[in-house]
């Protein structure tokens, strides 16, 4: 199945718009392809090397891994696979700091915009005895190279800053950041969950030590994911897994051969049609933006309105709420932001951290594009969006009246 | 290129086609569990049917199941969620188990592969400090089973907890949490005929689990990570299909005695470990002496004939098998042990294949001796 092919099947009025492409993405027809052979009749356990079928499954692993290294400009030995980008942020932060601490070095330094798992693992640490910065971002969602430089002294052992922010999209400066991390001789991992394979991410150019990958984010199945551990310099963690000795030792358990194979599809894919779909992409939000601020002038764009991935908005509708906007547009799927805090009620922590209101934080929805997304479904989902919003505003006008005292 | 006989089932198993009819649905949906909307909504209703299936191959409630990556992680978990208790590891259990458990005491097996209670009994009593007992339910080289009932009786009365890794034995034998008293029981959906990179650690109500990896509140705050919902969703029609069919296992049973006793036809010396005590109906530990097990796999492999020398995770590098070495079993015999394991799609041809290959090496080394 091609792509085009798969956007002449998506029809507006046959199942909900999907517009949630940050939370999770579509496994791509012809990634599924080639994954199918190892769920059923290649089989064999990858380490199982003893036989045939464990071989073909290792040689498909090895391959695989060389497709993920290539994506990123790394080393196929640098990538260990693990079970998604929250593993590998778990496995970066708490492998580094623990494997630092033991030669003194207890700080990190951190984003407030970071993705939960990410906050969450430094915090992890702090109990742990470690110290952690976490440092502000400006309006437009952007960290402050010099601040990050003041925030690090002698015993800062990591700065982990993401690539893409997956609510807001914003893009931070991996370039200045990573020189800067380089020259004063701390890692520098970063979350590229949302970034790669959307923008381009080069851990060369980046001077990136570690950088958490997930294969569903681009197309890729569920389940697996990457953490690149640079070798030269060599990064060191402390493995957050014990077992079989798999992965460089760094992280233990049987390697699901499909995935990781289904995960090189991806990564393929990804870095072959990169910038041509970026190009797509980047048409579409303009179409989107465009369309629906000529319907709703109030609607403001969170984040930077350029340094942002392609297919990300994040709009604050002000005075509507975003979870009834979204029981409002059964036709679109939506997401106020993180899917993994999608169920709480407490206000995005990325959009206080830009310094919104917690009214306007409430009333922001996240709009992913991808792949599959075509200008019929954004034309669908402004007007949808546009029609909900003003029926709200309506409905709430006439409960003002009927509640007014007479 | 000769036939394939794969006898490799506790390495991994085929996909059952259950779980490849239920996965091929689940990833043709998009949908990611935690989202709030429709699609989300939908994935989250096909994921709580896979909890509801793989609570009911253990008899667990599905608030108990907690998915994880696999067997390992859920291992992981278990140990590592209960930080600050004394562990109690058993001898036998899988490199999962005990390399999560820095410095656990090891709990003795005996010479038939089982563990020994006496010794558990006594480890329980010599110190107050509450303990996290581990002792496997079905051990994956020798496919003993082992008396975790009467194991979690002991811990109970001694106010320990008692984590039962049943990877190797759910799906091939009846596996009943509660019965076992087991307070924590980890799976793997691969072992079963479920997809690779899914698995499942249960745990009982009261069991004050934390999660390892954090950020992100999937699981109830469980386990962090956007869940691996085809996987979750084949794990759980493998599972569904694992209990219906419990019952292939005496076909199962019937092919592997069949294959010991021809094999000890050929090789009256040749050790089968753990053949005293209740064992996995599938499972064959077996030993040609004076011939390393390396030695004895690439023959087998030569002739399409796949085994394994012990566990697949350590295999790529052949080492002497830990829980031979724990049921006494001396070095150089345990250096000669393979593993022959079996599934639901073994079939009399698989174990001719065996018993010819395994056999002609035996013959050539014995000749070669002579």
């Amino acid at each position: 199945m091609t792509a085009s092919f798969a956007r002449q099947q998506r029809r507006p009025d046959a199942a909900p718009v999907y517009l949630d492409y940050p939370a999770t993405t579509p496994v791509d027809g012809r990634v599924l392809e080639e994954m199918l052979p190892w769920f059923v009749e290649k089989f064999g356990n990858p380490h199982s090397t003893t036989h045939a079928y464990g071989r073909e499954a290792a040689a498909a692993v090895e391959k695989a891994r060389g497709e993920v290294a290539a994506l990123i400009g790394a080393e196929p030995r640098e990538i260990i696979f693990t079970s998604g980008a929250t593993e590998a942020n778990n496995l970066a932060i708490k492998g580094a700091a623990r494997f630092y601490r033991a030669l003194g070095k207890d700080h990190i330094v951190t984003v407030a915009t970071e993705h939960k798992c990410v906050l969450e693992s430094a915090e992890a640490m702090v109990r742990d005895g470690c110290r952690v910065s976490v440092l502000p971002v400006d309006a437009k969602g952007f960290v402050d190279p010099g601040r990050l430089e003041a925030a690090i002294d002698e015993r800062t052992a990591l700065v982990s800053v993401m690539a893409a922010n997956n609510e807001i999209g914003v893009l931070q400066p991996l370039e200045e950041i990573g020189a800067l991390c380089r020259s004063r001789g701390v890692l520098f991992h970063s979350d590229a969950a949302q970034a790669a394979g959307k923008v381009p991410v080069d851990v060369e150019a980046m001077a990136i030590d570690l950088l958490s990958l997930s294969a569903h984010k681009l197309y890729g199945p569920k389940g697996v994911g990457a953490l690149y551990v640079r070798r030269r310099p060599r990064a060191r963690l402390e493995p957050l897994f014990d077992g079989g000795g798999q992965e460089r030792a760094l992280r233990s358990g049987t390697l699901p051969a499909p995935l990781c194979v289904g995960f090189g599809a991806a990564a393929r894919i990804a870095r072959e049609e990169r910038a041509a779909e970026a190009e797509r992409l980047l048409g579409l939000r303009r179409r989107f933006l465009d369309r629906l601020k000529a319907r709703l002038p109030q609607v403001l764009l969170n984040g930077d309105g350029e340094r942002r991935l392609p297919g990300n908005l994040n709009l604050s509708f002000p005075g509507a709420s975003a979870l009834a906007l979204i029981d409002a547009c059964p036709g679109l799927a939506l997401s106020t932001g993180s899917a993994c805090t999608a169920a709480e009620v407490e206000p995005s922590h990325v959009l206080r951290a830009l310094g919104l209101p917690e009214a306007l934080a409430g009333a922001s929805l996240r709009i992913g594009l991808g792949r599959y997304t075509t200008d019929a479904e954004v034309d669908f989902a402004v007007d949808t969006l546009a029609a909900a919003v003003r029926s709200m505003a309506g409905d709430e006008r006439v409960t003002a009246t009927a509640g007014r005292p007479t | 290129m000769p036939r394939a006989a794969y006898l490799d089932w506790n390495a991994t198993a085929p996909l059952r086609p259950e779980a490849a009819a239920a996965m091929a649905e689940a990833l043709m949906r998009t949908g990611n569990p935690s989202s709030v909307h429709r699609w989300g909504r939908e994935a989250r209703r096909a994921m709580e049917t896979a909890r509801a299936q793989v609570a009911a191959l253990v008899g667990a409630a599905p608030g108990e199941v907690v998915f994880t990556s696999g067997g390992t992680e859920a291992n992981r978990l278990a140990l590592g969620g209960l930080a600050g208790r004394r562990l109690l590891v058993s001898a036998l259990e899988h490199d999962s188990v005990r390399q999560a458990a820095d410095g656990a005491a090891a709990i003795p097996a005996t010479p038939e592969g089982v563990i020994d209670l006496a010794a558990l009994k006594r480890m329980l009593a010599e110190d107050e400090r509450p303990a996290l007992v581990s002792l496997m339910l079905a051990n994956n080289e020798t496919g003993v089973i082992q008396p975790v009932a009467e194991a979690a009786r002991l811990a109970h009365a001694k106010g320990a907890l008692l984590h039962c890794d049943a990877v190797q034995a759910a799906g091939k034998i009846a596996v009943d949490r509660a019965a076992l008293g087991a307070d924590l029981l980890a799976l793997s959906a691969h072992k079963l005929g479920g997809p690779p990179g899914v698995g499942a650690l249960i745990v009982a109500e009261a069991v004050p689990l934390k999660a390892v990896q954090t950020g992100g509140g999937q699981e109830r705050g469980r386990r962090a990570g956007t869940e691996n919902l085809p996987g979750i969703v084949g794990f759980g029609a493998a599972a569904a299909a694992a209990a219906e069919r419990l019952q292939d296992y005496a076909a199962v049973a019937l092919l592997r005695d069949e294959a010991e006793r021809r094999l000890a036809a050929i090789a009256p010396d040749a050790p089968v470990y753990g053949a005293a005590a209740p064992r996995l109906a599938n499972t064959l530990s077996l030993g040609m002496p004076g011939v390393p097990a390396a030695t004895q796999v690439m023959a087998l492999d030569l002739a399409g004939v796949m085994v394994s020398a012990g566990a697949a995770c350590s295999s790529g590098k052949i080492r002497r098998s830990r829980v031979l070495e724990a049921m006494g079993v001396k070095a150089e015999a345990a250096e000669s042990a393979i593993r022959i394991s079996l599934g639901w799609t073994s079939s009399a041809i698989d174990i001719d294949q065996l018993v010819e290959a395994w056999g002609a090496l035996y013959a050539r080394t014995r000749a070669s001796a002579a």
